[in-house]
C-alpha cells in the first residue's frame, strides 16, 4: 500500500520562497486529501513540487510500490489541438510506451469515459468542449493512467453544482476501491468537509493545519487564513457546513 | 476498474468501436495520399522535352534493359533523380514545419517563416555574388554548403535564445520573423554589390529549382530525412502531447525542454539540408503540415507520416505543372507550389468545418 509523506518541503523562485518547511504525517492510499488555502497560498506549487516538475529543499518520502510516480492533475488550460477525446486519453495512457493501443488501454478508457458519464463527447474535438467538459476529460486523462498518488489542482473549478458533486463522489470512490491517495485542491470548504477524510491548510506558502476536517476548520482559523468571519453549523451528528458571515478586515485595511 | 463499469463496457462498446473506426479512416486517407504521389511521381517521369507513356515509365523503373538506352538515361540519370528530389525535399519540409509548429505551438512557425531559408538564401548568395566559400569544398556542393551552414547558424540562434529564460514560444517566433528581415536585408546589401551576372544567379536560386538535383544530393536529402522520421516517430506520443500545453505534457511525464532541445536539433537539418540544395521553396513548410492537420488531426503517429506524404506531393505535383504549363519551359518551382497550393490550401479551409488550429 502506498503512502506519501512530506518533510520540510519548500520551493524558491530565485530570491522569493513560494513554499517553506511544508512537513505532513503519512497520507495513504484510499484516503481524500483536500488542500485548501487562499489564492497565491502555494498549493499548486505544491502539487508540482510533489509530482517532481519543481525542484527544491526538503523530502518527499513515497513508500510500498517500487517506481510509483505521482499523477498530476494541472489547473484547466483551454488548447487548440486537433483531437478528439478518446485519442487525447488514449495519449494519456501511452506515454512513454509503443505506439500499439491495445484492448487493455481500450478496456481502461471505454472505463473511464463511463465513469465520468462522458461517452457521449468521445469523439468531439478538444476545441468544441466547454470548460467543465475539458475539466471532466483532463479528469478522465489522470485517472486512465491507473494512479496510486493523485494530485488533482483545483479539480472542480469550472464544474456546475451537480457535476462537482459527482466528480467529488466519484473520486473517492476509486480512492477506496482502488487504493489511491488522492490529494485535491478545493476552493468549496464545504467540499472539503463533506469529502475529504483530512484537510491541509495553507498560507503564504506554510502549512497552518492537518487533520480531521471538523477538527481543523474552525472559525478561528477560517479567521486566520481567509480573513472571513464565519460560522459552522450541523456538527451534531449531521455534516457541519460553513455559513460565512462577512469580511473581517476593515473597509480600511481593505 | 470497477464491476459496474465491467459490466457497462461490455454492453456498450461504442466508444472503443469509434476510436478503431476512426483508425481506419486515417490510415485510409494515408494510402490515398500515398497513392495520389506515387501517380504524381509517374506523371512527373512523363512530362519533358520528350513525352512518355505510362507504361513505358513503368518499364523502364522496372525493366531498364528493356527500353531504348536513351529512354533509359533520361528516365534513370535526368528526370528520375528530379522527381525523387520533389518527394524528399517536400517532405522533409513539410515535416520540419510540421515539428516547428507543434514544439512552439504556433501555426505560423515553418522554416520560411522562422529566417531558416532568408539564411540560407543569404549563405549561398555570398558565394554567388563573391564567390566566398565558409566551408572550403569541391566547387558544386560550395552553394549548398554556404546555404547549409548559414541555415544552421540561424537556427542555432533561434535555439540558443529560446533556451534563455523566460523567453516563450510566441517570443521564438517574433524572433524568427526578425531573422527574416535581417537576413532578406543583407540579401538585398549583396544584390546591390552584384554584377548582374551574379544577380541573375542569385534571383534564379531564390526562386527555387529541381533541375540541378543528382543522386548525390539526393542521397544526403534522403538521408537526412531517413534520420529524422524515425527518431520524431519514437517521440510521437510526447510531441503530440505537447500540443495539450506544457503543463499538461509535463503530468504525464514528458520533459518538455529536452524533447523541445531535441526537436528543434533534427527539424534545423531538415529544413536546412533541402533548402541548401533547391533554394527557397517555403510554401511547402508552412502549409504541408496543415493540410495534414486538416485530413488527420494531430495524432503523430498519423500526422507525421501525412505531413510528410502531403508536402511530398506538394511539390512533386508543382513539378509536374511546372513542366506542364509552357512545353519546353520550367516554371520555378517556388512558384508554382504557392499558385497551385494557394488556392487548394483555400478551398480546404473554407469548406473545412473542422478546426485546423
Amino acid at each position: 500500500m502506498v503512502t506519501l509523506q512530506l518533510s520540510c518541503v519548500g520551493v524558491r523562485y530565485g530570491q522569493r520562497e513560494i513554499l517553506a518547511d511544508i512537513s505532513t504525517p503519512p497520507l495513504h492510499a484510499g484516503e481524500v486529501i483536500a488542500v485548501i488555502g487562499p489564492n497565491a497560498a502555494g498549493k499548486s506549487t505544491l502539487f508540482r513540487r510533489i509530482a517532481g516538475l519543481l525542484a527544491g529543499a526538503g523530502e518527499i518520502r513515497i513508500t510500498g510500490r517500487a517506481g510509483c510516480r505521482p499523477c498530476y492533475l494541472p489547473q484547466d488550460a483551454a488548447t487548440n489541438a486537433v483531437l478528439t477525446v478518446y485519442e487525447s486519453i488514449v495519449l494519456a495512457r501511452k506515454q512513454g510506451s509503443s505506439w500499439r493501443v491495445g484492448e487493455r488501454d481500450l478496456a481502461a478508457i471505454d472505463a473511464v469515459l463511463h465513469d465520468l458519464e462522458i461517452e457521449h463527447l468521445a469523439f468531439r474535438g478538444l476545441g468544441e468542449l466547454s470548460g467543465g467538459q475539458r475539466q471532466l476529460v483532463s479528469i478522465a486523462q489522470t485517472l486512465v493512467r491507473a494512479p496510486q498518488i493523485l494530485l488533482l489542482d483545483e479539480p472542480t473549478s469550472a464544474l456546475d453544482l451537480h457535476r462537482q458533486f459527482e466528480v467529488l463522489s466519484l473520486l473517492k470512490r476509486l480512492a477506496r476501491e482502488r487504493r489511491i491517495c488522492v490529494l485535491a485542491s478545493l476552493h468549496d470548504i464545504n467540499q472539503a468537509l463533506r469529502f475529504a477524510d483530512r484537510v491541509m491548510v495553507l498560507a503564504g506558502g506554510r502549512l497552518k493545519a492537518i487533520g480531521v476536517p471538523r477538527e481543523v476548520i474552525t472559525t478561528a482559523l477560517l479567521g486566520e487564513v481567509y480573513d472571513i468571519t464565519a460560522r459552522i453549523e450541523g456538527g451534531d451528528g449531521g455534516m457541519p457546513y460553513v455559513v460565512v458571515e462577512g469580511s473581517s478586515r476593515s473597509p480600511s485595511a481593505a | 476498474m470497477t464491476d459496474a463499469s465491467l459490466a457497462a463496457i461490455s454492453r456498450a462498446p461504442a466508444a472503443r468501436e469509434g476510436y478503431r473506426t476512426l483508425g481506419t479512416r486515417k490510415r485510409a486517407i494515408l494510402l490515398a495520399i500515398a497513392l495520389l504521389l506515387a501517380a504524381s511521381l509517374v506523371a512527373d517521369m512523363m512530362i519533358g522535352p520528350a513525352r512518355y507513356g505510362v507504361s513505358e515509365v513503368l518499364s523502364a523503373l522496372a525493366r531498364p534493359d528493356s527500353v531504348p538506352v536513351q529512354t533509359r538515361v533520361v528516365i534513370w540519370d535526368i528526370r528520375l533523380p528530379v522527381a525523387l528530389m520533389a518527394v524528399v525535399v517536400g517532405a522533409a519540409l513539410s515535416v520540419a514545419g510540421a515539428q516547428m509548429q507543434t514544439i512552439l505551438n504556433n501555426p505560423l512557425a515553418s522554416p520560411f517563416t522562422l529566417g531558416i531559408s532568408a539564411a540560407a538564401g543569404f549563405g549561398a548568395s555570398l558565394a554567388l555574388v563573391f564567390g566566398v566559400a565558409i566551408v572550403p569544398s569541391a566547387l558544386e556542393f560550395v552553394v549548398p554548403l554556404n546555404a547549409f551552414v548559414v541555415a544552421m547558424g540561424a537556427a542555432m540562434l533561434i535555439h540558443l535564445l529560446s533556451q534563455r529564460q523566460g523567453v516563450t514560444t510566441e517570443t521564438v517566433v517574433l524572433l524568427g520573423i526578425a531573422l527574416v528581415f535581417t537576413f532578406n536585408a543583407l540579401l538585398a546589401l549583396l544584390q546591390f554589390f552584384a554584377s548582374e551576372q551574379a544577380l541573375g544567379a542569385v534571383v534564379f536560386w531564390m526562386m527555387g529549382s529541381l533541375g540541378k538535383a543528382t543522386w548525390s544530393k539526393l542521397a544526403m536529402t534522403a538521408g537526412v530525412l531517413a534520420l529524422c522520421l524515425p527518431l520524431f516517430a519514437r517521440r510521437a506520443w510526447a510531441l503530440t502531447a505537447l500540443r495539450l500545453g506544457d503543463e499538461k505534457a509535463a503530468s504525464f511525464g514528458v520533459d518538455t525542454r529536452r524533447l523541445r532541445l531535441e526537436t528543434m536539433m533534427l527539424v534545423s537539418l531538415a529544413a536546412a539540408v533541402p533548402v541548401a540544395f533547391v533554394g527557397t521553396i517555403g510554401f511547402v513548410g508552412l502549409v504541408g503540415p496543415h493540410i495534414a492537420r486538416i485530413l488527420i488531426g494531430e495524432d503523430q503517429r498519423y500526422f507525421l507520416p501525412a505531413s510528410a506524404l502531403a508536402g511530398a506531393l506538394m511539390l512533386s505535383a508543382s513539378s509536374v505543372v511546372s513542366k506542364s504549363l509552357i512545353p519546353g519551359l520550367i516554371f520555378p518551382i517556388s512558384i508554382v507550389t504557392a499558385l497551385v497550393g494557394v488556392p487548394f490550401f483555400f478551398s480546404l479551409i473554407l469548406t473545412n468545418r473542422r478546426r485546423s488550429w
